[in-house]
This record gives structure tokens, sequence and C-alpha cells, in this order.
């Protein structure tokens, strides 16, 4: 039974993580409609910067805002010089562009830091791990990251609901035109949006540095996960967003850990083992399957 | 005269909105018969129900006596219910004479084929020039529809719905955004379409409804409040009190 | 104008069978071996091309059928080398005359179930189901430890042709390039077809085709499934020029790649997604003979023909060519 827990909130970091991404990304598509492939470059770089400053100043606080404002620059360099440029192109082209970014990124990464993952040590309250309940100990950091993300979310829940910006955005999730006839200026909202969107990848790929290595390519491992989440939970909307990241990150983790287990139970271990691990990857993408079947806009639905 | 399409006690629901309401209206063969109402009144509610494209909740549609109240879009218009759409829609990278042959090649079937070619179907192409020389647009033949004015796109859309050669005819305010000259043209041409085939006509513009109209169903919100001739609509108290409310509007 | 290009073809295909003696003659003979691939990617960029450039579908998913179709090689070969039935039922082969078919229908078969349930979906759902059932049958086929799990099959010995020694590359090379003239010949063919029409008409407006009473649904399917069973070919072949069949080719970014080489070349022209595997593919070794980090170079230039071209090679080509 302690297992089960220790892996569900295992699965709500995972969550989180995948709604920071998620957050940023379902706005981009739902309000631009924009695919955006280098939003998985934007973690990255909020990884790279935020643990190579930790690292060179020893402090695992200022690489916080390093990692941000890393992300957020990269994220109004590519609006501007790129994504801007593709608003009126169809997605193959956009598809084509972000592609070409993340190759463009990831050996940009490699040129400057070479090859080898860099590892962060975290400071030292978060090292050790709190008994959360009685016979079970839980990593302070990953019960941070829950935090963080829980945080995040409700920032972003008054963000939407409470306030103009939130309001326009609502209303360019549903329908871009009217925006743009309500002589808001768009562009500004689109440049907002997307380095709203590249911090929070940011945030997420820093706070994901102590638990993963942080390498080259692990933006577009998250990216596909990240898309599923998206359209799982709707295009355009942060709630389904969230729900979406919560469910695929509980039941992943879930499956990964109990499945091989179950499965040696009716067969021999190596072949278990492979199958399960098999299976549970498969898990994700066959809940998109199902959800996209009985419901074809995801989730929660935005606009017509 | 027999009825070709005959709507039943048909009921659509948006919410709490009754967007049809107990509809039950018939089309008879060789007549136009129109469908008039204010905005709002449910018609292009009632249309997508006739065409397919919008379930009902409630209620019947026959077409030719056989009940299409589940069939698809698609084998609606096999059965013979033709349609025009309010905003042309066509396909527009191609040119009039490939819009026109589609058409034909969707009625003359055999469209899995791989192993044709398409140009080489001369019956498809002889049949479609000579449609399009019939509404006097041989000069177009070749032009893009992108490149239409909206009046030819209007007739197009027309040629294309007759080509199928439908029992029944749906027509989804086909004088919309015509200028007068055009709709006079369009007023003639529908004229002679009623004995090819039997019409709903839904439309705005009072002039072209009481000109072409054999008989008149009046829509106010998803109810037929008012049937009957030109004469009789036209002098309908209750009908000028619902629908119009400004007398002027009747000419 | 029409001569012309024929004569154009004509020159082309002539260049295209003489590659094996000039590989020889310069004595690059890695370069027959990205001759071979650029074809049989061509053959696989084109399949993706009719559902994404003439039926507006866009599939993420093709590796699937690109993948499964280099597996029934693979499989085959297996069952073969070790005198076993397939699923107890079907022996092994290591006939190309037999293993090409098998393959295709083999995709075709998995097309018609993945089309089938995501053409329910469109747009953006699409792209992402597509890409999910591709995914899917990635895992499976990595926990499938009895055909090598993550590390594939290897097939010993390229499948055999009657008459034919297959050993021999430049023989491989001609063997391919005569499929790839008989699939382009083949897909010219259904584009000019009344069901090329329909599906051309389907990708402008499905509203309009329903309104003629044309059941889109069925033809979407109809093209999807003939355009898995293309790729399945170019996944047999692939499979026979590496003598290696493994479950990245069916990875999401080989869905990506072929993604690329058709909008590189040209969505929706017959020529582009041939330029498109070609150009990818020299650019890859070209870029990466000069420079480890020929990524940079690779994504500046994709950045380059996107921001600078639409329509692809073809368009630019298109382009040049009348301005002259």
């Amino acid at each position: 039974m302690i297992l089960v827990i220790e892996q569900i909130l295992n699965g709500l970091q995972f969550g989180v993580m995948l709604f920071l991404l998620a957050a940023g990304l379902t706005l981009i598509f739902g309000i631009m409609g924009v695919i955006n492939l280098a939003h998985g470059s934007l973690y990255m770089i909020g990884a790279y910067a935020g643990t190579w400053v930790a690292m060179e100043t020893g402090s695992f606080w200022i690489g916080i805002p390093a990692a941000l404002v890393a992300a957020a620059l990269t994220g109004f360099a590519i609006e501007t010089l790129v994504i801007r440029r593709l608003y009126t192109r169809d997605h193959l082209d956009q598809v084509l562009a972000t592609f070409g970014l993340i190759l463009i990124f990831n050996q940009s990464v490699t040129l400057i830091f070479g090859r080898q993952p860099l590892f962060t040590s975290l400071p030292g309250f978060f090292e050790g791990s709190v008994e959360i309940i009685p016979g079970l100990p839980y990593p302070t950091y990953r019960l941070l990251i829950i935090a963080v993300g829980l945080l995040v979310a409700l920032g972003l829940y008054f963000l939407i609901n409470r306030t103009r910006i939130g309001m326009l955005v609502r209303a360019g999730a549903t329908n871009r035109d009217m925006v743009r006839a309500l002589g808001v200026d768009i562009r500004l909202l689109y440049t907002i949006v997307f380095g709203l969107g590249a911090l929070l990848a940011g945030l997420a790929g820093f706070m994901a540095a102590p638990i993963l290595a942080v390498q080259v390519g692990m933006g577009e491992q998250i990216l596909l996960v990240t898309f599923v989440v998206v359209v799982i939970g709707g295009v355009g909307s942060i709630r389904g967003a969230f729900v979406a990241g919560i469910l695929l990150g509980v039941s992943d983790t879930l499956l990964r850990a109990f499945l091989p287990g179950l499965l040696r139970q009716v067969m021999t271990g190596p072949e278990a083992d492979a199958l399960g691990v098999g299976i549970a990857s498969t898990g994700i993408y066959l809940l998109m399957v199902i959800v996209l079947l009985f419901r074809p806009k995801g989730l929660f639905p935005v606009g017509s | 005269m027999t009825v070709v399409l005959a709507i039943e006690d048909l009921h659509k629901h948006f919410g709490g909105l009754a967007a049809t309401d107990g509809v039950s209206l018939d089309v008879r063969a060789g007549e136009i018969h129109a469908l008039i109402g204010p905005n709002g009144a449910g018609k292009s509610t009632l249309i997508n129900q006739i065409c397919g494209e919008l379930t009902p909740d409630a209620g019947k549609i026959r077409l030719m006596g056989r009940d299409i109240s589940g069939a698809s879009v698609a084998e609606r218009v096999s059965m013979g219910l033709g349609r025009t759409f309010q905003v042309t829609s066509l396909l527009e990278e191609m040119t009039v004479l490939q819009n026109v042959g589609m058409a034909l090649q969707a009625r003359a079937g055999g469209n899995f084929r791989i192993w044709d070619r398409v140009r080489g179907r001369r019956k498809i192409w002889d049949e479609a020039s000579r449609i399009i020389a019939d509404c006097n647009l041989e000069d177009r033949e070749t032009a893009l529809v992108a490149d239409l004015s909206h009046g030819e796109k209007k007739q197009l859309e027309l040629m294309m719905a007759m080509a199928l050669q439908p029992k029944v005819l749906l027509l989804d305010e086909p004088m919309a955004g015509l200028g007068h000259l055009e709709s006079q043209n369009m007023i003639s041409q529908l004229r002679t379409l009623r004995e090819r085939a039997a019409i709903l006509l839904i439309e705005h513009d009072m002039e072209a409804v009481f000109a072409l109209a054999d008989r008149i169903s009046v829509l106010v919100y998803g109810n037929i409040v008012a049937e009957g001739s030109v004469d009789e609509i036209r002098n309908d108290p209750a009908v000028r009190e619902a629908y119009l409310g400004a007398e002027d509007e009747l000419c | 104008m029409m001569q012309r290009k024929y004569l154009l073809a004509a020159i082309g295909l002539l260049v295209l069978v003489l590659v094996p003696f000039l590989t020889d003659i310069t004595g690059q003979s890695s370069m027959l071996s990205l001759a071979t691939r650029a074809l049989i990617y061509g053959i696989a960029a084109a399949s993706l091309n009719l559902v994404l450039g003439y039926g507006g579908m866009v599939s993420f998913g093709h590796a699937a059928f690109f993948g499964i179709g280099g597996y029934a090689v693979g499989i085959l070969y297996q069952n073969f080398n070790e005198q076993t039935l397939f699923l107890g039922l079907v022996p092994g082969t290591d006939q190309m005359l037999l293993t090409l078919p098998a393959a295709m229908i083999v995709a075709a078969m998995l097309a018609a179930v993945i089309g089938a349930l995501a053409l329910r979906t469109g747009g953006v759902q699409f792209i992402m189901i597509t890409m999910a059932f591709a995914q899917m049958l990635f895992f499976l086929f990595v926990s499938l430890k009895v055909y090598g799990g993550e590390d594939g099959l290897i097939i010993r010995r390229t499948n055999d042709l009657p008459f034919l020694n297959m050993r021999d590359k430049a023989t491989l090379y001609w063997v391919v390039l005569a499929v790839t003239v008989l699939f382009f010949l083949g897909l010219r063919q259904v584009i000019n077809s009344s069901f090329g029409a329909v599906l051309a008409g389907i990708r402008q407006n499905e509203r309009r085709m329903e309104a003629l009473g044309i059941p889109v649904f069925r033809y979407k399917l109809y093209a999807f499934v003939l355009s898995g069973m293309g790729a399945g070919l170019a996944g047999a072949l692939m499979a026979n020029a590496m003598r290696f069949t493994s479950p990245d080719m069916m990875h999401w970014m080989k869905s990506g790649e072929l993604m690329v080489m058709v909008i590189l070349g040209g969505v929706g022209t017959l020529f582009g997604p041939f330029l498109g595997a070609a150009a990818l593919l020299v650019l890859e070794s070209t870029l990466s003979s000069w420079t480890e980090h020929w990524q940079l170079g690779l994504g500046a230039i994709l950045l380059i023909v996107v921001l600078g071209s639409r329509g692809g090679l073809v368009g630019l080509a298109g382009r040049i060519w009348s301005r002259k």
C-alpha cells in the first residue's frame, strides 16, 4: 500500500512537470494555431542554463532565475524571428521550421556544453526526505516540485480567469478573429503568451534537472508526451492540460512500476519485464486513442 | 400531387432552446415550396436536419415515401436530395468544368477505380460542357472557381446540384448577395427548374419568394405559424404580426 | 512543353540507371548505398504524400507502415532460416517476389485498422492519433524479445530474385530502381484516376463532396490504405537494402523525417517527395562529412527553405523555370 502511495506521488510529480510544459504549448497551439515542436528545446535550454549557473555559482537558487531568463529570452527570439512569420502558414510549414529549430538548438547546446550530461546537487535542505505518513519517507525535492506545480496551476487559474490578459487569452483560444477584430494588439498578446509558455517550459526543465540527466535530446522525449497531454486535455484548455497532465503522469508511473511485476506472475522474468515495460510505454498512447475516439476534441474542448 | 419530401413533427433542442419545435411540412412534385421566417427562426437548423448534417431529437423525414431520418448526408444525396449552400461551398482550386464534372462523376459512380483516367471519361466531360453552356457560362468553363464572381458561384452551385438530377432540391438563400439583375436571372432560372425537381426554397428576398412560390410556410421560433398560397400569406394578419412587424417589408 | 518534360524524365532515368557505373568509376561505393536508400525513402515519402498532399490527411504515423513492411521481411526471413512457421501457420521465405507483396498486404491491413479509427477525428487530433498508433507499435516491437526487441532483426542475406545475384550492390540498386519506377507510374495513375479526382475534391472541400453524394470517409480510408501499402513496400525494400530491421523504423522521429522529406520536396506534387528524400539524405551525408555538427547546418537550411520559399523544392524549381 505504501508502495502504491509512493508511486502515486511520483506520478503526481511527473504530472505537474507535464502540466508546466503542456500549459504553454496548449496556449500557443490554441491561440496562435502554431504547432511548436521546439517547445521541448525551451525545456532543455532552461535545464542547461539553470544547471550551469547553479554549478558555477554553487547555488541552486541562482539557477532558477537563470533558467527562467534563458528560456524566456530564447522564447522571445524564436517568436520574433521565426514563429511570427508562420502564423498564416499551414501546419506543415510550422512543423518543418520548428523541426529545423530543434536541430539547431540541440547542436548549439552540444557545441557549448559538450555531449556529457550535466548534474546538479540539491540545496542542503532538499537533499533529504520527510516522512509524510508513518513508514513512507519521501524525497523533499519531489514534494517541492509538486508544490511548485500546483502553485503555478493556481497562479495560471487566476491569470486566465481574473485578469484582462487572461480574458484576451481565453477569447483568443475560442475565437482568434474576434480578438483581432476587437483591436487588441494581437502581436503583443502573442509574444506575451509565447514568452510565458517558454518561461514555464524553462522552469520545468530546471526543476527536472536534479532528477533526470541534463542532456541533449531530453526535450524531444518529453515533447511527445506533452503533445499527448495537450490533445487529451483539449487544445487551448489550461484546465484540460492540468487534468490530462496529472492523469497521464500518474497512470504512466503506476503502469511502469507495477505492470512488469504483475506479468512476472504469469511469465518468466526477463520476458515479463520487456513486455511490461513495452505495454506500460504504450499506455499513454492507448489512453489518448480511447479518449479521442469518444471525445474527438479532447476532455475539455475549447470553442467550436 | 404526390408528396416527395415529408417532414413529420420534427424536434431539435440545443440546451434549453427549441430550435425546431414540432415542424411538419411537405413538398410536392412540381412545386416550389418557400420557407420564410425572420432571422433566428430556425431555418438553418431545419435545413441541416433535412440534409443530414444534424440529427433531429424526434420526428421523421421521408423522401419519396422512404424514411431517411437515419441516413447519412451522402446517402440522402444519392437517394435524390440535392441542395445548395447559403455561403457557396465549391471546389475552389478547380475549374468550373471540373466542378460540374465532379458532380456528374459522383452521380455516375465508379469512383473507387484507380486504373482509369478521369480525363478519359468523355461522357462526363461532354455533359458537363453542355450543362455549362445551357447556363450561358461557356466562356468561364476553364476559369478557376476562386476567380469567379459571387453571382457566378451561386450559379455554379445550382448547376452542380442539378447535375445530380435530384428529386427534391433544397435551396438555401439562392438570392443572398446577388445584385438586382443577377437576382432576376436567378428567378427566371429557378422558374424553369420546377418541372425537373421539386424545390424547398429558403429565402429572405420576398420579391423572389412571391414571384416563385406555389406555397409558402412561415417559420417563427421553430414553429410553422402559417401555410398557404402567396396571396393567403401576403394577407394573413397573423403572419404580418408575428413575422414582419413592419408592414412595408411585404412589398 | 510536354515533350520537353518527357525528355527530361528520360535523361533523369538514364542518369539513375548509370549511377552504379558512376560510383564505380569514382570509387565512392558508399554513394551507391546512399542512392539506394534515397530511392526507397522516396517511395515512402511519396506514399505519405498521397494522403498528406493529395488527400489533406496529415499522418504523423507513417513510420508504422514503413516499419511493419521491414518486419514482414525480417520475420519471414527468420522463419525461413529456422524452418519454423509464423504463428504456426505461415512458412518463412527469402523470395523477394513473395516478401514484397506480403509486406504490402500486412501494411494495408494495418492501415485499414488504424485508418478506420483515426479517420473519425480530424485536424490536430488526427495528427496525434496516427502518431499514437505508430508509437504503440514501436513499443510493441521493442518489447517482443522473439524478434530481437530493441536491437531488431538481422537479415543475413538479401531476399532472392530469380536469375539475379542479389548480393551484388549494383543489382540490388537496379532492382530498387525498377520498383521505384513502377511505383511512380502506379502513383501517377492513381492520381489521374477517377479516385484521384475525388480525393483531390475531398482535400479541397469535404462538405461539398458529401453534398455531391460522396461518402467521404470510405474514400479517405481507401487512400490511407493505398498509402500504407506504399510505405510498407518501402520498408520491405529498406530491410533488404540494410539487411536489418529494427523498431527505430517505426519511431515517431522517422514519421517526422518522412514528413520533412515531403514538405522539403513539395507537398502534393508527384516528384517532390522523391526530390525531398534525395535532398535530405544527400544533405545529411555531405554535411556530416564536413563537420560533426552537421545538424546545425541542416536545421538552418530547413529554416531557410520554409521561411524563404513556398511549395518546397518543386515550387522553387517551378519559379526558376517560369522566370526563364
